[in-house]
């Protein structure tokens, strides 16, 4: 069988795969964030920390809830891994350096992930559960939590009222990626992933080592966080040690935010209202894979980087699903992917990590490109703008642009700036525009929250560590305080009905302004900082 | 400010107790699991063949390079149009070509290029087969029972459909050292 076929293949099973799980997954998550019920559990949590379930928030009420619920998951995060030398299972790996320390801290709590340091000789297993594997459930919980205030924003009427942060998150934890984590850890483990508690193993004469790695891969991908428990990420034979688990954790990665739209539009009330957002992450998914498994396949080597068990199918497209959601884990060294290649990596970053985007957070990104589409929309037919019944007048237009233009400002400022520091060409790995790329991928990864990187950079000095950590806040919180203006506002409309020139959002003029905006957005921003990495070098 | 305050308490009493649930008993749970018989036969990784490391000698089968310095796995992180890293590349074929006593262009791309972990276990049957000649002469076993231990270390494609079917360079070096 030629390898094109087999990859199709691969890409069929994953596809029937989430198809079998849209419709219950997705009715599923819309009734954990509509019910009116507590679980016993549930209580037990809400009792001890003394929230009141039952009463809801103001949008600025539940955006001081994300941030203040944040700022303590940072501090108690960079304050496990100071302290490592007190907790058990350190194995030696002593108190994290405070520039580490400051850039893990906010990067998991944001759901980034990336890594600017070595976890066989940086972080024990102790630091790891407490610290990395909280902030992979908490992160992505808090991403749904947003996203879910931003639906509710479109579906309710007349009232300040968006729900309660705290009970989103909890049941965002509980009863969505636990269970999930946990029957898929144990698929996992029984597939051959590894879970031990010791440091390491003798590998004929040498140690390799190990961790409890099939309880953080799980929640690792399930969240779209993208943190390795090792340092070659899902590239390591422990963390993804064959074709079947890679296709799973690949599945893992996907279903949220795709069974997301699901959950969208059955609280919506109009199902089409989400299959249409489906199908612009789908497609925009599915060309951006063709680009990279094309390039991949005609590059002049194509197994640099790559784990012989992937193959070049395998490899591209767990490369674009991590770069298209927010996840940022790696089974290939995305920095010896070709120019086009890791070109299409950096532009699924680039659109803003919505096709279709980490847990929440691509379901909201998404939204607010639907806004500024029905804007642009608007603007075309001379009308005033609505979506979903939300008239989209000054307010909100205005949140929904500083939602999106967030990450491109602290992207290129951030770039353009360690582009012209003294100490950035002696950290780069590869000369030439290759060396470009590998600065803009790293603030790419940084203010999208995504995670991964050209790996080859060195990012370990102060500027790095402190600029990327600011980019990685920046980048999350700005849009998603945006994002709640947005949901508050549109909740104290009351809804327009749908007349003659209602602009119909379930079909395909609707589905091509959409993607098109997703496209045009991003290229109007990014194309000059491209044609001088990515594009340069595909042209060599 | 008394809002402000009020949150971030809340949040912090709800970030213990979650700590608590997906931070320890989580892993627990799922570490419990893990060891019911029959589930995983090797989750601790004891003599593992999942992964490879550079041996002593030339006695053995070569795994793939790898650019990693353990314990940190990891790739080269080298990009193609590194004209550096091409003089590397030329320099492995070179060598294992000699090595192996074979022309340059039947050393297959897997042999010269870094895994993505530095620890892949896996070679193509191509690079196996050039091996065989050297490990049958430096061992001394017959060059039919080389293949055979070859054969016995390779696996069929990954679900039938993925990729090619692989040699795992640990799994075949441990069956050299019990026929000796």
């Amino acid at each position: 069988m030629s390898d094109t076929m087999a990859g199709l293949l691969q890409v069929g099973l994953l596809v029937v795969a989430l198809a079998v799980v849209y419709r219950p997954f997705g009715d599923y998550m819309a009734r954990v964030y509509t019910g009116s019920k507590h679980s016993r559990v549930e209580r037990a949590v809400y009792r001890f920390t003394r929230v009141d379930p039952d009463s809801e928030q103001r949008w600025g009420n539940y955006a001081l809830g994300v941030l203040g619920f944040s700022v303590v998951g940072v501090v108690l995060l960079y304050l496990l891994q100071r302290l490592q030398t007190l907790l058990p299972f350190n194995y030696g790996r002593g108190a994290v350096a405070p520039g580490v320390a400051f850039n893990t801290a906010i990067s998991f709590v944001t759901n980034t992930n990336w890594q600017s340091y070595v976890p066989e000789t940086t972080m024990g297993h102790s630091v790891q559960l407490l610290g990395l594997t909280v902030q992979n459930f908490l992160s992505g919980a808090v991403g749904m939590a947003v996203a879910m205030a931003l639906v509710r924003g479109f579906v309710r009427q007349r009232t300040d009222r968006l729900g309660n942060f705290w009970v989103d998150l909890t049941r965002g934890t509980i009863r969505i990626l636990l269970p999930v984590a946990f029957l898929f850890a144990i698929v996992l483990v029984a597939l051959g992933v590894v879970m031990s508690f010791k440091s390491g193993v003798s590998v004929d004469g040498q140690t390799v080592a190990t961790a409890p790695v099939a309880s953080q891969e799980a929640i690792k991908e399930l969240g779209t966080n993208g943190g390795g428990v090792l340092n070659a990420n899902s590239a390591h034979p422990f963390e993804n040690p064959n074709a079947w688990t890679n296709l799973v954790e690949i599945f893992l990665i996907l279903v949220i935010p795709v069974c997301l739209t699901r959950t969208f539009g059955t609280m919506v009330g109009n199902r089409k209202q989400g299959h249409v957002l489906l199908g612009v992450m789908g497609a925009l998914w599915a060309a951006v894979l063709a680009v990279i498994w094309a390039a991949e396949a005609h590059g002049l080597r194509p197994l640099e980087g790559k784990e012989l068990r992937f193959g070049i199918p395998g490899s591209a497209l767990f490369a674009n699903t991590t770069t298209a959601t927010s996840t940022g884990a790696i089974n290939a060294q995305h920095d010896s992917l070709t120019g086009l290649g890791g070109g299409g990596t950096l532009l699924n970053m680039l659109f803003g990590e919505m096709t279709p985007g980490g847990v929440g957070t691509g379901l909201y990104s998404i939204l607010v490109m639907a806004v500024i589409a029905m804007f642009l929309a608007g603007l075309m037919v001379g009308r005033t703008p609505e979506y979903l019944g939300k008239k989209l007048g000054k307010r909100e237009v205005t949140a929904a642009a500083i939602a999106i233009l967030a990450m491109p400002t602290v992207m290129l400022i951030g770039s353009g700036v360690a582009a012209v520091l003294p100490g950035t060409t002696s950290a780069l790995n590869n000369p030439g525009a290759h060396g470009l790329s590998e600065i803009l991928y790293a603030y790419a990864s940084a203010s999208n929250n995504n995670g991964s990187a050209f790996g080859g950079i060195t990012v370990t000095s102060d500027w790095f560590q402190a600029s990327l950590g600011v980019c990685m806040a920046l980048g999350r919180f700005i849009p998603i305080i945006a994002v709640l203006a947005l949901a508050g506002s549109l909740a104290a409309q009351r809804k327009v009905p749908v007349s003659a020139g209602t602009l119909p959002t379930t079909g395909p003029v609707f589905a091509s302004m959409l993607g098109g905006s997703v496209v045009l957005v991003a290229a109007l921003t990014f194309v000059p900082a491209l044609a001088l990495g990515p594009i340069a070098e595909a042209l060599q | 400010m008394n809002t402000v305050l009020k949150q971030t308490l809340a949040g912090l009493r709800i970030l213990l107790v979650l700590t608590v649930i997906t931070g320890i008993l989580y892993p627990t749970a799922v570490w419990a699991v893990s060891r019911l018989p029959g589930l995983h036969p090797n989750a601790e990784a004891t003599n593992t063949t999942l992964v490879a490391v550079p041996r002593d000698g030339t006695g053995w089968f070569f795994p793939r390079p790898s650019a990693a310095t353990l314990p940190a796995s990891g790739g080269s992180n080298k990009s193609e149009v590194n004209t550096d890293y091409t003089a590397t590349i030329a320099q492995r074929r070179t060598e294992i070509a000699h090595r192996e006593g074979v022309a340059e262009d039947q050393v297959p791309e897997d042999a010269v290029t870094a895994s993505a972990s530095g620890l892949d276990p896996d070679i193509s049957p191509a690079y196996a087969a050039i091996q065989i000649p050297r490990v049958a002469r430096e061992t001394g076993l017959p060059l039919a029972q080389v293949r055979s231990l070859v054969s016995e270390a390779t696996t069929p494609r990954p679900l039938g459909f993925i990729g090619e079917p692989l040699v795992n360079t640990t799994h075949l070096n441990h069956l050299l050292t019990t026929s000796r």
